[in-house]
This record gives C-alpha cells, sequence and structure tokens, in this order.
C-alpha cells in the first residue's frame, strides 16, 4: 500500500503536469474553483427571476430549476457534450464540457440557496426600503442582497464541497480530474485495486471534511455575531455525486 | 438538428426493449437501494440519539464518511476493490449471480442511508423537549408520547429533506452505469451508439428521469399534505 503510493502520490496529485496535462486533485480543485465562481453570478440571477414580480420569468426559471433538479448529472453531461458544439459551431474539449455542465447544475442549486437566503429576510426589510421612495431594483440591491448574502456565505461554501464531489462525474467523459487519475493508476496497476480507490475515497474525504470544518466554523461565527442568522436549507448541500 | 427528428426507430421492437429493460433496471435498482437507504437510515438514526457514547461516534463517523466522499468513489471502491477481498466462492456468486447490481446497491445505499439517518435525526431534533415532557406529565408513557405527540411533528418536519433525498437517490442510479450495469443511462449510451440518434435516445432518457422525479416530488408532496399538522 506504501509502496503504491510512493509512486503514483505525484499522479494522483497533480496528474503528468508539468510535462503533460494538468489532472488528480488539483484539476478536481481547479474545476470546483471555475465552476463555483460562474455559478454564482447565474445562481443569483436565477433567484432574481424566481422572485420578480414578473410572471415569465418566474416561471421559466422555475422550469430551468426543476428540469435541473429532475435529472441525473451525468445525463446532463452527455447532453452539453453534445449540444454545446452544435449551438456554437466550435467542437468542445470535455473540460469546457463539464465546466458548462457543473455551472447549469450548480446555477440551479445556488439559486435555491440565494432565494431562500433573501426570503428568510423579515418582510418589513423590503417594505420599509419601498416606503422610503426606492426602486425594486434600488431596494434589492442595496437593502435585501446585502444582508442576504452574508447569512448565505455557509452555504456557498457547502456548496463548493458538492461541487468538489460533483466534480467526479468527469471521469465519465475522460477528464482527467481525480477519480479519473485513479482508474489509470488502477488500470495499469491491476493487482491493487482495494488500495486504489480506498485511497481515492480517503482523499476526497481529506479535502472535503476540511472544507465541511471550515463551513461549520463560519457558521458559528456568522450566528455569534447575532445580527445574522444563517440560512439552513434542505437543498443545499445535498451533492449528487 | 437540421433533420426531422426521428423517434420511429426508437419505438421499434429491438432498441425499444433495449430501452425498456434499462429503463426496468433502474427502477429495479431504485426500490432496491431505496429500502436498504431507509431501512439503515432508520437504524443508524435510532443508534445516534441512544445516548450511548460510543455508537453515536460510530454512527457520525460513518455520516461523515459517506457525505464527504463522492458516490463514483463509493461504487468503484465497493465493485472493483471491496469486492476483490471477498472470499472466492462469494466473488463467484456475485460475478453469476449480476455483481454489477448486488454492489451498486451496497454503495449506494449504503451512501443514502447517512442522508436518510441525518433527515431522520433533525426531524426528531427538531421537536422541542418540552413536548416528551408535556406527554409523559400527562401519564403517557415512552412509546405513546412518541407515537402521538414526537413522531407525528418529527415526521412532518422531515419529509421535505427526505424527498429530496428521495430523488437524489433515484438520479444516482444513473452512475451504476460505471460499473457497466445495464440501466437507463447505460442502455441510452448503447442504443446511440447503435443508431446514432443521439438527440432522440436523449430526449427519451431524460423524459423518463424527468417523468419519475416529478412522480416523487409529487408523492412527497401528497405525504406532506397528508400528515399536516393543524396550525398551531
Amino acid at each position: 500500500m506504501l509502496e503504491f503510493l510512493d509512486n503514483n502520490a505525484r499522479f494522483l496529485l497533480i496528474g503528468s503536469f508539468p510535462n503533460g496535462p494538468l489532472g488528480g486533485l488539483a484539476l478536481t480543485l481547479l474545476l470546483s474553483f471555475i465552476g463555483l465562481v460562474l455559478a454564482f453570478p447565474l445562481g443569483l440571477l436565477l433567484a432574481l427571476c424566481r422572485i420578480v414580480p414578473v410572471a415569465v420569468l418566474r416561471i421559466s426559471s422555475g422550469v430551468f430549476v426543476y428540469v435541473m433538479r429532475g435529472i441525473p448529472l451525468i445525463m446532463l453531461i452527455f447532453w452539453s457534450y453534445f449540444l454545446v458544439p452544435r449551438l456554437t459551431g466550435h467542437e468542445v474539449s470535455a473540460f469546457t464540457a463539464l465546466v458548462v455542465t457543473l455551472v447549469l447544475y450548480q446555477a440551479a442549486y445556488l439559486c435555491e440557496v440565494i432565494r431562500a437566503g433573501i426570503q428568510a429576510l423579515p418582510k418589513g426589510q423590503l417594505e420599509a426600503s419601498r416606503s422610503l421612495g426606492m426602486t425594486y431594483g434600488q431596494t434589492m440591491r442595496l437593502v435585501i442582497l446585502p444582508q442576504a448574502l452574508i447569512s448565505m456565505l455557509p452555504s456557498l461554501l457547502g456548496q463548493f464541497v458538492a461541487l468538489v464531489k460533483d466534480t467526479s462525474i468527469g471521469y465519465v467523459i475522460s477528464v482527467y480530474e481525480l477519480t479519473f487519475s485513479a482508474q489509470q493508476i488502477n488500470n495499469s496497476l491491476l493487482t491493487q485495486p482495494f488500495a486504489v480507490f480506498f485511497t481515492l475515497a480517503l482523499v476526497y474525504f481529506v479535502v472535503c471534511y476540511s472544507l465541511t470544518q471550515g463551513v461549520n466554523f463560519l457558521e458559528r461565527r456568522i450566528n455569534r455575531k447575532g445580527s445574522q442568522t444563517v440560512v439552513k436549507l434542505e437543498v443545499a448541500n445535498v451533492s449528487v455525486v | 438538428m437540421n433533420s426531422v427528428l426521428n423517434f420511429d426507430a426508437l419505438l421499434a421492437p429491438p432498441l425499444f426493449s433495449q430501452l425498456l429493460h434499462g429503463a426496468q433496471f433502474t427502477l429495479m435498482l431504485f426500490v432496491a437501494c431505496w429500502i436498504l437507504a431507509v431501512s439503515l437510515g432508520i437504524l443508524l438514526a435510532v443508534l445516534r440519539i441512544s445516548g450511548w457514547p460510543f455508537s453515536e461516534r460510530l454512527v457520525a463517523i460513518y455520516v461523515a464518511y459517506h457525505q464527504n466522499v463522492p458516490m463514483l468513489a463509493h461504487l468503484f471502491l465497493w465493485y472493483f476493490g471491496i469486492s476483490t477481498l471477498l472470499p472466492a466462492g462469494l466473488q463467484d456468486w456475485t460475478s453469476n449471480h449480476g455483481g454489477e447490481f448486488i454492489f451498486a446497491t451496497i454503495a449506494i445505499g449504503l451512501y443514502m442511508a447517512a442522508y436518510f439517518s441525518e433527515d431522520i435525526r433533525s426531524g426528531l431534533r427538531s421537536v422541542p423537549g418540552g413536548q416528551t415532557e408535556a406527554a409523559r406529565s400527562l401519564g403517557m408513557g415512552f412509546l405513546a408520547s412518541m407515537r402521538y405527540v414526537v413522531l407525528p411533528q418529527a415526521i412532518n418536519n422531515a419529509i421535505p429533506t427526505f424527498t429530496n433525498h428521495t430523488i437524489v437517490l433515484f438520479k444516482n442510479t444513473s452512475l451504476a452505469m460505471a460499473l457497466g450495469a445495464a440501466e437507463m443511462t447505460y442502455a441510452v449510451r448503447e442504443v446511440e451508439n447503435e443508431t446514432f440518434l443521439t438527440f432522440e435516445t436523449y430526449i427519451v432518457a431524460t423524459v423518463f428521469y424527468l417523468a419519475i422525479s416529478l412522480i416523487l416530488m409529487a408523492v412527497g408532496a401528497a405525504a406532506a399534505r397528508r400528515v399536516r399538522l393543524p396550525a398551531h
């Protein structure tokens, strides 16, 4: 077991970089980071559409969220791998297809996190700022969102954990992330499947568990400050893979 | 996508029965995993609140392990790893009796049990302690207080997350394709490779998953309505 780690630890962590493409844990984290950074604005936009008093926007964003929550991530990956080249007219790499998928998927979940954060605020906040003559947009931008976003911070980090787990699905379309790297090592060794996959599980555990502890810490900090209560949401933090 | 969509080939006998088998496999896997996950989840939740420190700690570790490792890693560990540690006789038996199904059920079932046990636990914890105390003061026994006071409220609070996780479980059965289990996603890939009717086969699969997910959401909502308590 230790000998196997000696020879393959580097490959599991960064793939064949710098002599080849980046892979392993480094790529998993990179994918998750890109995914969250791109999914957040989209999720915010969707959340605003979900609560805005315009029926068309509310219904279409609602349908989007339900569809994303109703089909497996793996189907979504197949769809984007198939559709993105046709819509853009360019061949896309598996990496791009995976990023597109993760962004759309996570945006749907983030949308629900953000919506819950907004709706958890007392209604008086909206009423007071509207009474002061602010427009709907100003109310959202200056009063509602700043308060809601702080209480959502832990949930956002929680979604990052979910993303780290979701990137493992990249294995299906041969993105060189952590799970794929482990499978490659297993294919070259053939004799130690248990050691390889146990190590794989352990690496994920160490990364995600540390992040989860970070979420809990942040939650306590924000709760202690008193003025905000952390939004706990059922649909959030449900990783799918 | 300029050509007209061609669903006829998919609805003709050979391909259709392939898809049908996939759908059947997915549904069977879903039911098997759900039964395993829910029964184990209840057991874990009971152990977690038993007041026995050792079992509480053990369940906490079990839950943390399953919540922080992706399901695909669990599937690989069970199917490729742990299966090799079994005695030879048992290995033969599983490979002759659909090992993909067995190990997928174990991996998905154990994984989702962690989530279900947390749903049940937080449902029970959401009932204030004063409720039990009041029920006991009124002369109810432990079982009666559970049956008439605590559980109705706990179930009421746990149903939304429970429904969500049931849907997650259903969607997750698609990952069994990575083990070569002949479930819906796997069947779709095969049909697509044979016919190149990519768009059409994906539509069929998407509608299938979406329909079942929506049915599960509706069942969850109906269950929530059924047990809804009168407003306080």
